[in-house]
This record gives C-alpha cells, sequence and structure tokens, in this order.
C-alpha cells in the first residue's frame, strides 16, 4: 500500500509547490517592494533625474536605467527571499526539518526554493516590463530575453545567500551581508550610472558583483547593442557564481539537516 | 515482511565528538508493537529516533529500518514513516489543511488523493471544523494533534513519536493518549520516546529503560515493575522531614524489602503496603502523611538508576 503512495511527483516540486502556495498567501506583502517601488523609481529617477541629465550613451535617461532597476529589483528580491526566511525555516518554523522527516533530501530543498524564487522574480519582471513598455523604456526585440538573465541573477544570487543563510545561527550576521555586500552591489553595478563613473578602485567592486553583469545583459538587450564584455564572459561570470552557490548551499543544507 | 523486525539494531552508537550520545544499544521492534524509550532528559532517546529516522548516520553498529539500511536507502524508508517531532514544525503561514496536503505532496500523492487523505485525518484527530482556520490560535495538544495527523499522511508502516505530549496540559495529554491508542488498536507501529511513565504505562506494550547512553532494562511495563520493584509502595513524609529522613529510614529498617529515602519523603516498597504501615506505626514512628499505591514506572527507573526521571 506504501509502494502506491510513492513517486509519481518529484520532489523539488512538492517543495516548490509549498512555496507557490505561501507566495499565493503572502503575495500582497511583497506588491510594493516588488512592483510599485521599481516603478516609482523609474519616475522619480529616470524622469525628475532624466530631466536634468537629459541623455546617456545615446538614449533618454529613464531607458537607461530601466534594466539597472529591473536586475536590481530582482536582486533585492533573491535577498529578501534568501535570508530570514531561510533562517527562519531552518530554526523558527523549522520547515526543512519537517521536509527532512519525509522523503525529501537536502538539495531537493535547495533545488525547490532556488527554482520557486526563479518563478517568484519572473512574475515582478514580467509585470515590471509590461509597465516600461508603455513607458516605452524598450528598445529592442532582444527586451525579451531579460527574463532569461534575471532567471540566471536569481541562480547566482540566491544559492551563494542560501549557503549563507543555512550557515548561521544568528540573524545577526544579515547584518554583514547588507553592509558589505547587498548596499555595495546596489549602489556600484551600474544600476544609474555607468561605472566608468567610477574611481577604477571601485570599479572592481562593480566588476566582481553579478549584478553588474546582469545589468549590462539586460541593457544591452533592451537597448538593442552590444554589452561592455563579450556576451559569454558576463554569462560565464553568473554561471560560475551559480554553480558555486549551489554546492555551497547543497553542502550547508546537508551539514544543517543530518548528522 | 510480516516475520522481519520493523526495527533491528546491534551495538549501535552515536557519537558526536567526545561526546557518545548512544552507547552501544541493541533492540528489535516487531510489526503492530507500541515500543517506548523510557528515560531522562540526556539519555539518548532522540539521538536513537533521529538516527530510526534515518535524519542521523550511526557512528557504529548494525541498524536496519524496514529491512532497509539508512544509510544507503533513507529516503526509500522515510516514505514509509510517519514522524512526529519533539518540537512542532507545523506551516504558520498555512492553514490547518494545508498543512497536511502540503505535506502529503512531500510523500508524492496526488492532489486529490492528499486532500481526501487531509480531510480524514483531521476527522480522525478532531480538528475538523478548524480545516480552514490558521495554525497559530490552536491550543498546544491540537497542534500536536495536528501533527500525528501530518505523521499519518503517508499511510506509515512505523509511526515516530519523540515525547508526544511533553509540555500538554493533563487534558490535552488525555486527548493525545486515546487518539495514539487508536491507531495502536488498528495496529500500527507506534515506536516512542517518553520521560513520563504513566504515558509508557499507558501507550507501550513493551519499553527499554535508557541511562546514558544504554539499554539498562527491557520489558513490559508490568514485567518490568515485576522484575524491578514491590507489588505496592509506601511514601512516608514526616512533618520534620527533608534533613531527617536519613535518620528515619534508618528507624524503618527491616520493613518492606527495600527503603528509599529521598529529599522530600521516604519510599518504602512492600508487597502488601498497608501491612508495612502497620509495622511502621507499632515502631512507634508518626509520619505526617502516608501514601500506599502500585508500583510505577518510576519506581523503576529509581531503582535501575538511583535517580527520579523528572528532575
Amino acid at each position: 500500500m506504501a509502494a502506491e503512495t510513492m513517486r509519481p511527483l518529484h520532489p523539488v516540486l512538492a517543495v516548490v509547490e509549498r512555496y507557490v502556495l505561501l507566495y499565493r498567501r503572502l503575495w500582497h506583502a511583497s506588491v510594493f517592494s516588488s512592483f510599485l517601488l521599481p516603478i516609482l523609481f523609474l519616475i522619480s529617477i529616470g524622469l525628475g533625474v532624466g530631466g536634468y541629465v537629459g541623455s546617456i550613451e545615446g538614449v533618454d535617461y529613464l531607458s537607461w536605467i530601466v534594466p539597472g532597476v529591473l536586475v536590481s529589483t530582482a536582486f533585492q528580491i533573491c535577498i529578501g527571499e534568501s535570508t530570514y526566511p531561510v533562517l527562519g525555516d531552518f530554526k523558527w518554523v523549522r520547515a526543512y526539518h519537517a521536509m527532512r522527516a519525509a522523503p525529501i533530501r537536502p538539495a531537493d530543498i535547495v533545488h525547490g526554493h532556488l527554482i520557486a524564487l526563479i518563478l517568484r522574480v519572473e512574475v515582478s519582471v514580467v509585470a515590471f516590463l509590461v509597465v516600461v513598455l508603455f513607458f516605452g523604456g524598450l528598445h529592442s526585440p532582444w527586451a525579451l530575453v531579460t527574463p532569461l538573465v534575471c532567471a540566471l541573477l536569481v541562480a547566482s544570487v540566491v544559492t551563494p545567500v542560501t549557503a549563507f543563510a543555512a550557515s548561521i545561527e544568528s540573524d545577526s550576521y544579515f547584518a554583514l551581508l547588507f553592509r558589505f555586500v547587498v548596499i555595495p552591489a546596489t549602489l556600484f553595478s551600474g544600476v544609474f550610472f555607468p561605472v566608468e563613473q567610477l574611481p577604477v578602485v571601485i570599479r572592481a567592486v562593480a566588476y566582481a558583483s553579478p549584478v553588474w553583469h546582469a545589468v549590462e545583459l539586460c541593457r544591452a538587450a533592451t537597448l538593442g547593442r552590444e554589452p561592455t564584455w563579450p556576451i559569454a564572459a558576463h554569462v560565464g561570470y553568473l554561471v560560475l557564481w551559480a554553480v558555486v552557490g549551489l554546492v555551497l548551499a547543497r553542502r550547508a543544507f546537508k551539514r544543517r539537516l543530518e548528522d | 515482511m510480516a516475520d522481519q523486525p520493523l526495527i533491528h539494531a546491534r551495538g549501535l552508537v552515536k557519537r558526536f565528538g567526545d561526546f557518545t550520545a548512544v552507547a552501544g544499544i541493541d533492540l528489535d521492534v516487531a510489526p503492530g508493537e507500541a515500543f517506548g524509550f523510557l528515560g531522562p532528559n540526556g539519555a539518548g532517546k532522540s539521538s536513537t529516533m533521529r538516527m530510526i529516522g534515518c535524519v542521523s548516520t550511526p557512528t557504529q553498529g548494525e541498524l536496519r529500518i524496514l529491512g532497509m539500511d539508512p544509510v544507503r536507502d533513507g529516503t526509500r524508508i522515510r516514505a514509509r514513516l510517519g514522524v512526529c517531532p519533539q518540537l512542532d514544525n507545523l506551516d504558520p503561514d498555512l492553514n490547518v489543511r494545508e498543512n497536511l496536503t502540503t505535506y502529503a505532496r512531500y510523500f508524492g500523492l496526488s492532489r486529490a488523493e492528499s486532500r481526501k487523505r487531509a480531510d480524514e485525518l483531521l476527522e480522525f484527530v478532531q480538528l475538523a471544523d478548524r480545516a480552514e482556520g490558521k495554525v497559530e490560535p490552536l491550543s498546544g495538544g491540537m497542534k500536536r494533534r495536528l501533527t500525528i495527523a501530518r505523521a499519518m499522511v503517508n499511510d506509515p508502516d512505523l509511526v515516530l513519536l519523540d515525547e508526544p505530549t511533553t509540555g500538554l496540559d493533563p487534558q490535552a495529554r488525555h486527548l493525545v493518549w486515546e487518539r495514539l491508542f487508536r491507531l495502536k488498536q488498528r495496529g500500527t507501529t507506534l515506536v516512542l520516546t517518553t520521560h513520563y511513565m504513566d504515558e509508557a504505562e499507558q501507550l507501550c506494550d513493551r519499553l527499554v529503560v535508557m541511562d546514558a547512553g544504554k539499554i539498562v532494562a527491557e520489558g513490559s511495563p508490568r514485567s518490568l515493575i515485576q522484575t524491578y520493584s514491590t507489588a505496592e509502595v509506601v511514601e512516608l513524609r514526616f512533618a520534620d522531614g527533608l534533613d531527617a529522613n536519613a535518620d528515619y529510614a534508618a528507624k524503618l529498617d527491616g520493613i518492606g524489602e527495600r527503603i528509599d529515602p529521598l529529599p522530600d519523603r521516604i519510599l518504602l516498597y512492600a508487597d502488601d503496603g498497608d501491612d508495612a504501615v502497620s509495622e511502621v506505626h507499632r515502631r512507634g514512628l508518626a509520619p505526617a502523611s502516608v501514601l500506599v499505591r502500585r508500583s510505577t514506572l518510576e519506581d523503576v527507573f529509581l531503582q535501575l538508576t538511583g535517580r527520579t526521571l523528572v528532575d
């Protein structure tokens, strides 16, 4: 009898399903941060600051920052969903322990979390792109690949951050992550101005950040031009983060759920 | 399958660094049995349960669960286990029914089957009227019953319950026991840990007493009492007790089979409690209170380890 109940559904999909169910319950809480806020950014900075700046690299300022705001929003969602919620599912809710007692392996949980976040980010990305289309902020059909770039960004950010969240005991460590990783990555990743404006030393921060690489790829796509570095270099760098992050996250989950 | 034990362990050891949590235990649990680990906190019960639940790798020794190797076949074994952990881990953002359906999906049940199972189980644990409600407002006893229902979603061959009623008030405990007793009557194999001797007596066909990572006794509650204690126990409290109990114990010498002076009372082990009490009075002693009761597993534990179960 037990044999019949086994295996029609892949365990990773069961994990994804839980996240989707939670999102359906809690989505309204994130509408402001993941949808309205980026639009407000576009209006205030794109139109307001843009009125002074005029054009940049041959396009209007609003169009120039569209891919930046898009990627930085995706980045913020990744950070938000991979810090407190992950630590919480280990320490307070203990949802991961509940999964672990079922036939779900630590790696299944990591993969499910990643897939759920890609879906979650894509909802915001698509909604944002539709609005931006009406602002006249998309200049090339290549804009259609930006959801793919964002998916890659999610993989490159969510996996290492999840690994970090799974390795700490106290949420006070997140302050370090926000101060030394999230804020620099947001400020110096070519979201609102070209990183070439920065001193060379700080520019290195941008090159190290997955956010800059995703912004470059998305900007190339929405404006219909070549990115700063070869596409393969940008993509390869993001893939590297994703692969290393995945290895670390799987190891951290295994270590925390098994002894 | 019917003949082979669901749990088979020989020389099972679990070490964390220098600390030995489980120091070489042997056990066999047969299908349909209600089996208990009785012992104080830190005796190694939970570590043993985690190894049986295939989330902890044995350091040494042999362990087979449902005839399989927990290290190699952990996922296949867990598909057929139901686990009710010591700490509730229900999803506070999902409603009561969703907690069960989501969990059922982890075992690969179809959506329709998950829903059907959830409704049956909510009926079983008397929470059907809370199906659409949130988890947070449920009382401790209701949450525990929901966790037990969740452990049953996959119709498990073996249910593991770690301290199933710890932290519950007496009425809630009785409701949980009543449900577990029904599971037992249906022939579900239950393995539980407890540091409550009344829980072990209520639910277990057979149990092992654990202390410091070792099994110190094994048997049915009745046989353990027969072997390690007398039929009755007299509890004597003296008005000037506490410091004087050792002196009184000396004066009681020879009454019953054994005398145990505790800080707050003296235990007199005797097969006939009333006889023993008469003898106490005949010696001119006037205890402030006298209680004659049947022996319990608490007395067994005291006899085996020299310590009480709950500090």
